[in-house]
């Protein structure tokens, strides 16, 4: 009698739930058969009328009913819950392909980036940057590195002396005077190892030239200091900043301040130094200036030149900016036009 | 310089096959620079011909139809040269031959055959100053008796090539053809020629009519000689050639004979028309303005800076830089006093700056050696007895105070590698020195080195070191990193973390000139201070060194509003010069300015006052000076900004800066601006940064606001409920600040958010309502506020 009953409610249960088509009619089966008066529930009240000894397999038997309703129960809740987030989801589809947001990135000017990766290559090896002024003294500039006041190679700089201070004052026309700064300031008179990036002023203006451009020198002081040091050392700077494949070449060259003095060619970094109109067919392009310190140079600045030797090099930064990032006239560098500027926001290729 | 092959080989002797090309190169690597190198004359297909028919072009009033042997065929040729005629010997073009102004081929002209061209000098590509009118007018004649089918650049003597060095300042030795043949002769191990100086002289002494007085101290050496009946003419073809080579126009025999002696030699010489000199000659400092007319015709006004060749009467010449009018060897000049003199190279630098740059005076100032200036003086003898039948007095008027003793250095070859950093043998090293004309005398334990008297730049053993080093080879120096102590290497972390921090709001850096107009200099600042101009400046608007860095940005954004471009938000970080007390300051500055758009999003916003100090409150809260700084309205404000949206930048009680538009009278945009001194911002250091333990319980937030009218300042609310909010209250911040619509005209609503906390315990509602509501009804009465509706 019961097992019949059991039986048409679980043939019942499998139409019914094949039936339901949202979660709103699973809730009110769920009543229909689980709730307080609902189908299941109200079988407990053929207990009484189940001998004793048939009671504890009716138990079984609907205990099994309401596991299969909830087994079905739960799998219908879950596949229409799951419709449900899926067409939600559909309809927040949004149109990837519309730009991000900006945020607005500024940028760095090329002669920063340029100074930066100079000062960061040295000073991994062990230099301090060191900035001197701007207006120097014709002392600083010229007499301390050994080119007296009407020595001839003071042509090569045409100054910007200031008003009333011929021959006195200046702003500088060479980043070297920062070494004379850092040798006398250098109290122990021992050794040293410095940078100095800056700007200088020269009365010089066209394509290659502007009046205003940026150096950068370095100096390095200690005993047993060779041109083999110095080669070295412009060798694995200028394949950090021109590229691995470059070649140094020194040739010699006059600059008062130092003695020998050098020439620094590098293989041209567009041909590789087959011959180019950059390197007017040469194979190679003159970018630094270099030397051991002159005796005459270390002793002004209060260095015994018989116990302590040095080199030097300078060059001009605006060049290797101008390399670097094909910039054709050095006016652009200087014009500011915001067109420029923003080129130069983001990371360059290492 | 230009150096003639053919000149220098007179004291050198150089491979024939040996390419000009790899000459130059050669040079440059012992340092001496070179512009170009090549043939004199870059044509190609020239022979000498001879003009057998020349009969007129039947179409033509001016062209010759000419029949003209060239040596293994006759060709026809058709020329328009007016002095073409039959019997000249003349320069054939061939067809295919290259010349400056094209390739000539073979082809019909006016319907008559011509297969070349004959030629002017004019077409050989030779400079303009090299040729006379019959050059350009006609075809050249060479001398009859030229055969027939040679080389015509031969022929003319010009087949020379020539390198153009650009020497180094140091080498005034190499302004000479007998200092280039050191150079050579070291590189490819040949001796230099000696120099013939042989002549006759007759048994008259020129000390017993002439005289020379050296009045001034800057002439150590004065030499003069005389020769007699001198014949003017043209120089023999080689001198000519020769000075064209090295770029000097030739003249006549006897004023070529001075430049190819100065050429051969370094010693710049003058020769005087002997009877317009008169019989005394004076050295001496010029007048102040006294005037000299010069060879070239201009008068010119001297200083005493200067040094002038004077007769007792006038200066006749403006030493080692000109020569005057007045003694001039003209046409019919017989007799010559030839000057060799040393001058001081300081003062000729100084005059020919001055007056103009020339041969003689370039070699003046770079120093000469006493030697030569005997030497070319015995020269000139030479080539003026040889080639202007010149009779050479006896004598030689000689003052020479510079009593010039040999250079001797001691120098080791341990020294040598320890500077050069490479291991050459002590036999290399003479030997390097001996070909360059040092005398080399090995002692115990060193070598004792004779600098040869050319050599005024070597002084010391570095200089030796150089030598050695540059004809070893600079770039035969194997490369290797120098052995140091470990140290750390440094620069200005905060200096490089603001321009990173400025790109990262959005700035575009810029670089801009130092140099500014003068009128600009005191604009965007009130402060005083004394301006830097420069003494010569290149043009005006750049004469004067900028103090605030503002007149630049300005500037750069006018530029590039003219390009269509006005969403511009830019920095730059530069020194502003000033001077005080007597001493030139200078002080790194930070500039802003913006304008136009910021936020380039679909959603643009317009720059404003809020914007820029949004930058300066970042820049400085990531300085660490939170709490620290304000912005502040006072009497620093500029006038070039605007009085309603301007403020002075306070940081710890001091002014290090201004913020606000610019004024509509310097830019009509709403253009915004600041700048701050950073030497002052970059000396007060950045609070530590430590750790605050993370509140255990939870805070509460409140937010409350107001009505207030539109003058009262939010800054001024915000800081009194800081102070009087009691140690519960930890933060507060505006939320909103609102403008319009159920709000009076005069008045605008502020809300503020107010966050309370205590670090170990909860807290309750009664407590923070009360701190809460005393601030409501403080701030009500203080700021005359009327709260609005929670």
């Amino acid at each position: 009698m019961y097992k019949d009953k059991i039986e048409e409610i679980k043939k019942e249960l499998q139409e019914v739930f094949k039936n339901i088509n949202n979660l709103n009619e699973l809730e009110n089966i769920k009543v229909e058969y689980m709730g307080k008066n609902g189908k299941i529930s109200l079988l407990n009240q053929m207990i009484k009328d189940i001998p004793n000894e048939e009671k504890r397999e009716f138990g079984i038997l609907v205990n099994e009913l309401r596991s299969l309703f909830s087994e079905e129960y739960d799998t219908a809740k879950n596949n229409f819950e799951e419709q449900e987030l899926n067409q939600k989801l559909a309809s927040e589809k949004i149109d990837i392909t519309l730009p991000g947001r900006k945020i607005k990135r500024g940028s760095l000017h090329p002669m920063t980036r340029i100074t930066e990766e100079f000062e960061d290559i040295f000073v991994s090896m062990g230099y301090t940057v060191y900035e001197g002024p701007e207006i120097e003294s014709d002392e600083n500039c010229f007499q301390k590195l050994n080119l007296p006041k009407g020595h001839p190679a003071r042509d090569a700089q045409d100054s910007f002396y200031l008003d009333g201070e011929y021959e006195n004052y200046l702003l500088r026309s060479q980043t070297s005077t920062a070494q004379v700064r850092a040798m006398e300031e250098c109290t122990a008179k021992g050794p040293l190892r410095i940078v100095c990036p800056g700007k200088v002023y020269r009365r010089d203006e066209d394509a290659t030239h502007s009046h205003q451009f940026m150096q950068i020198e370095g100096l390095v002081i200690d005993e047993n200091i060779s041109m083999a040091d110095l080669k070295g050392t412009l060798e694995l700077f200028c394949k950090k900043i021109l590229g691995e494949k470059t070649n140094v070449r020194f040739r010699p060259s006059y600059f008062p301040f130092t003695e020998p003095s050098v020439e620094v060619d590098v293989s041209c970094f567009k041909c590789n130094g087959k011959g180019c109109s950059l390197c007017k067919q040469t194979g190679w392009i003159e970018v630094l200036g270099a030397g051991m310190v002159h005796p005459n140079v270390l002793e002004m600045s209060g260095y015994d030149s018989k116990k302590y030797q040095g080199f030097a090099f300078g060059t001009g930064m605006d060049r290797f900016a101008m390399f670097k990032y094909g910039i054709p006239d050095i006016r652009t560098i200087y014009g500011n036009d915001i067109r420029f500027l923003k080129q130069f926001d983001r990371k360059d290729e290492e | 310089m230009k150096l003639s092959r053919k000149f220098v080989s007179d004291y050198i002797d150089l491979d024939k096959d040996l390419d000009i090309n790899k000459i130059a190169a050669d040079m440059t690597n012992i340092g001496n620079e070179y512009e170009s190198a090549g043939p004199l004359i870059n044509c190609t297909n020239l022979v000498v011909g001879e003009v057998l028919e020349c009969v007129m072009h039947p179409d033509s009033d001016h062209l010759h139809v000419c029949k003209v042997n060239v040596g293994n065929e006759v060709l026809n040729i058709v020329c328009g040269a007016p002095n073409v005629r039959v019997g000249l010997k003349v320069i054939v073009a061939l067809p295919g031959a290259k010349l400056p102004g094209g390739e000539i081929k073979k082809g019909l002209i006016r319907g008559v055959e011509s297969n070349g061209m004959l030629c002017s000098k004019a077409e050989l590509g030779l400079d303009n100053k090299f040729l006379e009118d019959k050059d350009r007018d006609g075809i050249h004649e060479l001398p009859l008796d030229t055969e027939v089918g040679i080389d015509a650049i031969k022929a003319l003597g010009l087949d020379d090539e020539v390198i153009d060095f650009e020497l180094t300042s140091n080498r005034g030795d190499l302004l000479s053809i007998l200092g280039m043949a050191y150079e050579l002769g070291a590189i490819y191990k040949k001796k230099v020629k000696d120099i013939d100086l042989s002549h006759q002289e007759n048994n008259e002494d020129i000390n017993k009519e002439f005289k020379v007085e050296i009045q001034t101290s800057s002439c150590p050496l004065f030499l003069a000689k005389k020769v007699k009946n001198v014949v003017i003419k043209e120089s023999p073809e080689f001198i000519k050639n020769r000075l064209i080579a090295s770029g000097i126009r030739p003249i006549n025999n006897v004023v070529d004979i001075s430049n190819y002696v100065m050429l051969e030699t370094g010693q710049p010489l003058h020769y005087y028309d002997a009877k317009s000199l008169g019989d005394t000659l004076i050295v001496r400092n010029a007048l102040d303005n006294e005037e000299l007319t010069t060879l070239d015709g201009i008068k010119r006004c001297l200083s005493s800076e200067d040094i002038v060749i004077s007769s007792p009467k006038e200066a006749v010449g403006l030493a080692g830089v000109m020569g005057g009018l007045s003694t001039e060897v003209e046409e019919d000049t017989k007799d010559i006093i030839i000057e060799s003199a040393i001058f001081d190279n300081v003062k000729i630098r100084k005059t020919s700056k001055k007056v103009l740059r020339s041969e003689a005076s370039n070699r003046f100032e770079k120093g000469l050696d006493p030697k030569r200036t005997y030497m070319a003086i015995e020269r000139s003898c030479h080539l003026l007895e040889k080639y202007a039948d010149a009779t050479v007095v006896g004598g030689m008027v000689t003052y020479d105070k510079l009593n010039v003793q040999d250079k001797v250095i001691n120098i080791t070859c341990d020294k040598i590698n320890k500077i050069l950093g490479i291991t050459i043998l002590e036999k290399d090293v003479i030997s390097i020195l001996e070909s360059l004309g040092f005398t080399v005398k090995k002692n115990k334990d060193s070598l004792e080195v004779t600098v040869p008297s050319r050599r005024i730049d070597i002084s010391i053993e570095e200089d030796l070191v150089e030598e050695v080093g540059r004809i070893y080879g600079m770039d035969n120096i194997k490369g290797k990193l120098p052995i140091l102590e470990v140290v750390l290497g440094k620069y200005n972390h905060t200096k490089r973390e603001i321009r990173h921090k400025m790109a990262e709001f959005g700035l575009n850096e810029t670089y801009s000139y130092t140099l500014i107009p003068k009128e600009e200099v005191h604009k965007f600042t009130t402060d005083n201070f004394e301006s830097i101009l420069v003494a010569d400046p290149m043009s005006e608007d750049r004469n004067t060194l900028r103090y605030s860095l503002l007149y630049s940005l300005k500037e750069i954004y006018l530029y590039n509003k003219a390009r269509n471009q006005s969403d511009i938000s830019i920095f730059e970080m530069a020194k502003g010069f000033y001077k005080e007390d007597n001493e030139y300051k200078e002080t790194l500055k930070l500039a802003v300015l913006m304008s136009g758009n910021y936020y380039l999003d679909i959603h643009k916003k317009k720059v404003d006052f809020y914007t820029i100090k949004g930058i300066l409150e970042e820049l400085f809260n990531y300085l660490g000076f939170e709490g620290r700084y304000e912005v502040k309205v006072d009497n620093n404000i500029p006038k070039e900004f605007h009085p309603g949206q301007s403020a002075s930048i306070i940081l710890q009680n001091e002014l290090v800066g201004v913020i606000g538009k610019l004024h509509p009278n310097v830019v009509k945009d709403d253009v915004y601006a600041l700048e701050i001194n950073l030497d002052k911002v970059l000396s007060i250091h950045s609070k530590k940064m430590s750790y605050k333990d993370i509140p255990k319980f939870p805070g509460m937030e409140k937010d409350m606001a107001f009505v207030v009218k539109k003058d009262v300042s939010c800054g001024d609310i915000i800081t009194y409920i800081k102070k009087n909010g009691g140690k519960l209250l930890t933060d507060v911040e505006l939320f909103d600040i609102y403008e319009g619509p159920n709000v009076k005209d005069d008045e605008k609503s502020l809300a503020f958010h107010l966050t309370f906390q205590e670090q170990n315990r909860t807290l309750t509602e009664e407590e923070v309502m009360e701190v809460f509501n005393n601030l409501i009804k403080n701030i009500e009465s203080k700021f005359n506020a009327i709260l609005r509706d929670k």
